[in-house]
C-alpha cells in the first residue's frame, strides 16, 4: 500500500511500487489529464508537480512519492494557475492540446518562482516540454500575459 | 495530407459534384437534423449505416451539434466548420458543440477528393466545407424561422434571428422551442447565403469567436483516445516485427501470462498483443514474452545502403516522365553556364505526441471503435472485415487526436486493425491498443526518403534556359486502392508535387521520377511531396540567382510574371521582412516560395550561425489562402508549420541499421523545442477567392528559406538533410 496525496486528496493504492506515477495517476486513480508522450522524460507531457516542483511522472516510481503532495492538471488551482489557464484560452494557445497539461503546469511553476520571466527564462523553463504543433510563440505570449495579470 | 486525391475520380463520377446534393432533413428524437441527401443513389450510404448522420442537429434542449466531415487533429477544422455553420445559423456560440461525423460518405465525402470518400487530408477541410456547411446552417435557420412564423402566426419575413433566439418584435423564443415543428416542415431547396460583406464571423478575428475547446485543452479536460474510460476496458501493448516484413513464427508467453493483471497474450496479423488490466502491467509482461520471427521476407538493408542505391539511380535517366516542356537537352547544350546539385532527404516520422492507439469492443455482433478516424469509411470496412460483420454493424467514435500530421490517414488502418483483432481474440472484450513512443517511431509509416538530382542552364544574361529534376524514392500510394486515381503514367503525384508544376516560367523543363521499392512502410507527412520538392527547387533556384548575380526575390519575381498571386505573396513577405533593409552584423536572410494544396506561402528566415548550425530568430510569412475563414487559426497554422518544418530540416531523421529502425524516442529522433522556435509574423493577403487549406502549406518554404539564409551566412549549401547530420559539419 502506497500512500500519497493527489490534488489534496489522500490516496492509498494497492499497486506495484515500481509502477511509474504516470500510470498510477491515469490507470489507478483515473486522472487522465496527465499525458503519456515518451515514457523517458524527454517530452514533458506527463509533467506534474511533486511538492510544487515540476516532475516527469513517467520517471517517478510510486515508491518515491510515498507521503508526497502531487498536483496534476486537474488540481491546478490558485491565482497563478487561474491566470495561466485564462491566458492560454484567451490566446488560443492549444492546437491539438495534448502537451498542454504539461506546458501549463511548467508555466505555473515558472511564474510561481519568477513573476517577470523573459523569453529566455521561458525557453529555459519550458525547453523540456515538446509541442509537436509548435505552439511555442503563443506559449511565450501567454506566459507574458499571465505575468502581466499577476503584476 | 492526401493531395488533391481522387480528383480524377470526381470527373468519372459526376454525382460527387456539389450541385448534385439536395437538402434533406429528418426529425430525430425531438430535434431537427439537417443534412444533404445525394441526388444519386450511387453516392448514398448503405441504408442504416449511421441513421443519425447529418450536418447539424438542434435539440429541444437548445444544443446545436455540428457533425464535422473532418477529423480535428489540432488544425482547428472543428472551429472552422462551426464558424461556417454559425455565420448562417446565428446560434449563440455557447450553444454549439462539434462532433466527428462518420458513416455516410454521401453526406461527408471530401469534395476535394471527389466527394465519394470521407477523409481528412490534403488541406481540404475548409474548401470542402465552405459551401455545404454554410448551406446547412442557412437551411436550419430558414426552417426554424418558418416554424416560428407558424407558431406565432406572423409572416416569416418579420422574424429575426440572433444569438440563438428567434425574435418577432418584442417576442423571443429559443431554437429548442420550435425544433419539433421545424423538423416536420419541407426542406427549402434553394438556400440563399449571406453576401460576404454581411459576414459577421467569417474572416473576423479571435475575440469574436473564441475556439470553444481552448479552455478544455488548457485544463486537462480534453479527452483523447488514450483517455477514454469504459467498463472493463483492458490495455494491450503490441510486439511488432523487429524488421519490416517479418512474421511471427512462434512465441512463448508462459511467464507473461502468470504475471499480475495479465489477461492474455494473443497473436494477431500485425504481431503479438499483450493484454492486461493496465498499461504498466502490459508493458512489464511484454518484456517476458519471447517471439521467434520469420525474417525471410523482411527488409534487411540499412538506410546508407538504400540511399547509395538512390544516388546511383538519380544519375541515370528516370523511369517515368512527369513534365516535359521544350527540350532541356538542347537548352543545356547552348547554355552559358550549367549547374547541378544532388539532394538527399531522410525518412521522417510523424511523431505526434499522442502515440498511436485505438479502442475496440465487439458485443452482440456489433463493433465499436474509438480512434483518430481520419478515413472513417475505410476504417469501418476494415473493422467489419476483421470482426466478420457487415459495415453497418460498426460504430465509430471519432476522437480528437494529440497531433496527427498525416499519420492517422493510413490505408490499412494499422492500429485500428490491431484493436479490432485483439478484441476479437479475447472474446470481444473492450481493449485499447496503446503504442509506446518506441512502437510509434519504429512501426513505420514514414515520409519516404528521396534523392533529387537537379540540373539547370543559364544564358549569358542570367536567364534560366533549362531546368531538369530527377526524383528517386518510394511511392506512397503504390499498392493501395488510391493507386488507380493517383498514379498517372507511372508517376505518383505525391512524389513530384511541388516539382512537376512550378509557377516559374522555364522555357525548357523536364521532371523525371524513378519509383523505388523497399520494405519500409511510407505515408503522407504534413505537406507530403512539397516537404522535399520545395527544398530542392527553392534552394537550387537560390543557387541560380547567385550564379546569375541577381537578388533572390527579384530573380523570382522576374520568373513569376504569369502568376500574379504568387508574385503578390512574395512581394508582401519581402516588404514585411524589410528585405531591402540592411541587417545587423551576424544576421542573414533567406527566402522561399511554395504553393501546396492551392495555397501560396512565402517565408523569409532571419538567422545567425551558432557553432555550425543556423539559429533562426524570425520568420516572416505571407500567404494567399483565398478567404481566410478564421484569420487567427490561419496564423496559428503558419506558426506551427514553421516550427514543425524547422525541427525536421534541422534535426529529424529515421535511419535503419540492417533493417532495424535505430531511433526510438525523442533523444534519437529530435524535434523542435521552444528555445529553437523563432518569432513568426504572419501576413494574410486579403482575398475574395474561395478558401484554400492552411494545415500544411506553411511547412514547405521554411526549410529552403533557412538553407538559403545559411548560404548567405556561410557560403555553404546544405543538400543532405537534416542540417545536423555529421557530414554537414
Amino acid at each position: 500500500m502506497i500512500r500519497f496525496s493527489v490534488n489534496g486528496q489522500q490516496q492509498e493504492l494497492d499497486l506495484e511500487t515500481d509502477m511509474p506515477l504516470l500510470w498510477a495517476l491515469r490507470d489507478g486513480i483515473g486522472l487522465t489529464g496527465t499525458k503519456y508522450g515518451c515514457g523517458q522524460a524527454l517530452c514533458g507531457a506527463c509533467t506534474v508537480l511533486v511538492d510544487g516542483q515540476p516532475t516527469r511522472s513517467c520517471q517517478v516510481k510510486l515508491l518515491d512519492v510515498a507521503g508526497r503532495q502531487i498536483t496534476t492538471i486537474e488540481g491546478a488551482s490558485g491565482k497563478v494557475a487561474e491566470v495561466v489557464q485564462q491566458a492560454w484560452a484567451r490566446l488560443d494557445v492549444p492546437q491539438c492540446g495534448y502537451c498542454q497539461s504539461g506546458q501549463v503546469l511548467a508555466a505555473i511553476s515558472l511564474l510561481t518562482e519568477n513573476r517577470r520571466p523573459t523569453d529566455a527564462d521561458i525557453d529555459a523553463a519550458l525547453s523540456g516540454n515538446l509541442c509537436r504543433c509548435a505552439t511555442y510563440p503563443r506559449i511565450r505570449a501567454a506566459v507574458h500575459e499571465a505575468a502581466r495579470a499577476l503584476a | 495530407m492526401i493531395p488533391r486525391f481522387l480528383a480524377d475520380r470526381a470527373l468519372k463520377d459526376p454525382v460527387a459534384s456539389r450541385r448534385g446534393f439536395l437538402l434533406g432533413a429528418a426529425a430525430v428524437t425531438g430535434g431537427l437534423m439537417i443534412g444533404f441527401a445525394p441526388r444519386s443513389a450511387k453516392a448514398q450510404a448503405p441504408a442504416g449505416r449511421n441513421p443519425f448522420a447529418g450536418y447539424i442537429r438542434i435539440g429541444t434542449d437548445n444544443t446545436v451539434t455540428i457533425f464535422s466531415a473532418h477529423m480535428d487533429m489540432g488544425q482547428g477544422i472543428y472551429h472552422g466548420i462551426a464558424t461556417l455553420v454559425n455565420e448562417e445559423l446565428m446560434a449563440d456560440w455557447a450553444q454549439i458543440r462539434v462532433e466527428g461525423g462518420w458513416g455516410n460518405p454521401g453526406l461527408y465525402g471530401n469534395v476535394g477528393w471527389g466527394g465519394t470518400v470521407q477523409g481528412t487530408g490534403g488541406s481540404t477541410g475548409t474548401p470542402s466545407s465552405f459551401d455545404r456547411y454554410r448551406k446547412a446552417g442557412a437551411a436550419a435557420r430558414l426552417m426554424l424561422v418558418q416554424a416560428a412564423a407558424q407558431e406565432w402566426n406572423v409572416p416569416a419575413a418579420e422574424i429575426e434571428v440572433e444569438k440563438g433566439m428567434l425574435r418577432h418584435k418584442a417576442r423571443y423564443m429559443s431554437f429548442g422551442n420550435v425544433v419539433a415543428r421545424a423538423a416536420a416542415l419541407p426542406v427549402p431547396q434553394e438556400v440563399p447565403l449571406k453576401r460576404p460583406e454581411d459576414w459577421i464571423y467569417i474572416g473576423k478575428d479571435r475575440p469574436i469567436l473564441r475556439k470553444y475547446d481552448s479552455l478544455a485543452k488548457s485544463t486537462g479536460r480534453q479527452n483523447f483516445t488514450i483517455d477514454v474510460r469504459l467498463p472493463g476496458l483492458l490495455t494491450a501493448v503490441m510486439i511488432h516485427p523487429p524488421r519490416f516484413g517479418a512474421k511471427v513464427r512462434q512465441f512463448d508467453a508462459t511467464r507473461a501470462k502468470a504475471m499480475r493483471g495479465v489477461v492474455d497474450v494473443v497473436q494477431v496479423p500485425r504481431g503479438v498483443a499483450v493484454v492486461a488490466d493496465n498499461m504498466w502491467r502490459a508493458l512489464k509482461a511484454r518484456e517476458a514474452v519471447t517471439v521467434e520471427w520469420d525474417e525471410s521476407g523482411a527488409e534487411t538493408r540499412s538506410t546508407a545502403e538504400i540511399m547509395a542505391a538512390y544516388h546511383a539511380l538519380a544519375k541515370q535517366p528516370g523511369k517515368a516522365v512527369a513534365t516535359d516542356i521544350g527540350n532541356v537537352g538542347s537548352a543545356f547544350a547552348s547554355a552559358a553556364k550549367v549547374l547541378e546539385a544532388t539532394f538527399e532527404f531522410p525518412y521522417l516520422a510523424h511523431a505526434a505526441l499522442e502515440p498511436m492507439n485505438a479502442i475496440a469492443r465487439i458485443e452482440n455482433g456489433r463493433v465499436e471503435v474509438w480512434g483518430g478516424h481520419q478515413m472513417p469509411d475505410v476504417y469501418q470496412a476494415i473493422a467489419a472485415g476483421i470482426a466478420g460483420v457487415t459495415p453497418d454493424k460498426v460504430t465509430l467514435h471519432v476522437m480528437k487526436t494529440g497531433g496527427g500530421f498525416g499519420r492517422r490517414a493510413v490505408i490499412d488502418g494499422d492500429v485500428i486493425a490491431e484493436a479490432v483483432a485483439v478484441s476479437k481474440a479475447i472474446g470481444g472484450r473492450p481493449v485499447r491498443v496503446q503504442w509506446t513512443r518506441e512502437d510509434d517511431m519504429r512501426a513505420g509509416r514514414y515520409r519516404p526518403a528521396y534523392v533529387h538530382y537537379l540540373k539547370a542552364g543559364l544564358d549569358a544574361a542570367g536567364n534560366i534556359v533549362g531546368w531538369q529534376n530527377h526524383i528517386v524514392g518510394q511511392s506512397i500510394v503504390s499498392g493501395t486502392p488510391f493507386e488507380a486515381g493517383m498514379v498517372k503514367n507511372g508517376v505518383d503525384v505525391t512524389s513530384v508535387e511541388g516539382a512537376s508544376e512550378l509557377p516559374y516560367a522555364f522555357p525548357n523543363m523536364r521532371v523525371e521520377l524513378t519509383t523505388t521499392t523497399t520494405g519500409v512502410p511510407v505515408l503522407w507527412w504534413r505537406a507530403v511531396g512539397s516537404t522535399h520538392t520545395a527544398y530542392a527547387v527553392e534552394t537550387f533556384l537560390d543557387e541560380l540567382a547567385v550564379a546569375a548575380g541577381k537578388d533572390p526575390v527579384a530573380f523570382r519575381l522576374d520568373l513569376l510574371k504569369d502568376h500574379p498571386r504568387h508574385a503578390a505573396v512574395l512581394k508582401l513577405a519581402a516588404e514585411k521582412a524589410g528585405w531591402d533593409q540592411p541587417l545587423p552584423p551576424g544576421r542573414f536572410r533567406g527566402v522561399a516560395l511554395a504553393e501546396s494544396f492551392d495555397t501560396i506561402v512565402a517565408e523569409i528566415a532571419e538567422i545567425s550561425v551558432e557553432g555550425n548550425q543556423p539559429k533562426v530568430h524570425r520568420v516572416t510569412c505571407a500567404l494567399d489562402c483565398g478567404i481566410a475563414v478564421n484569420p487567427d487559426n490561419v496564423r496559428a497554422q503558419m506558426e506551427g508549420s514553421v516550427g514543425f518544418g524547422l525541427g525536421a530540416i534541422l534535426k529529424s531523421r529515421i535511419t535503419l541499421d540492417q533493417g532495424r529502425v535505430v531511433e526510438g524516442n525523442f533523444d534519437g529522433y529530435e524535434v523542435l523545442r521552444i528555445d529553437e522556435m523563432p518569432m513568426v509574423d504572419v501576413h494574410i493577403l486579403p482575398s475574395t477567392e474561395a478558401p484554400t487549406g492552411v494545415g500544411e502549406p506553411g511547412v514547405p518554404p521554411i526549410g529552403p528559406a533557412v538553407a538559403n539564409a545559411y548560404f548567405a551566412a556561410t557560403k555553404r549549401r546544405i543538400r543532405a538533410l537534416p542540417f545536423n547530420r555529421p557530414e554537414n559539419s
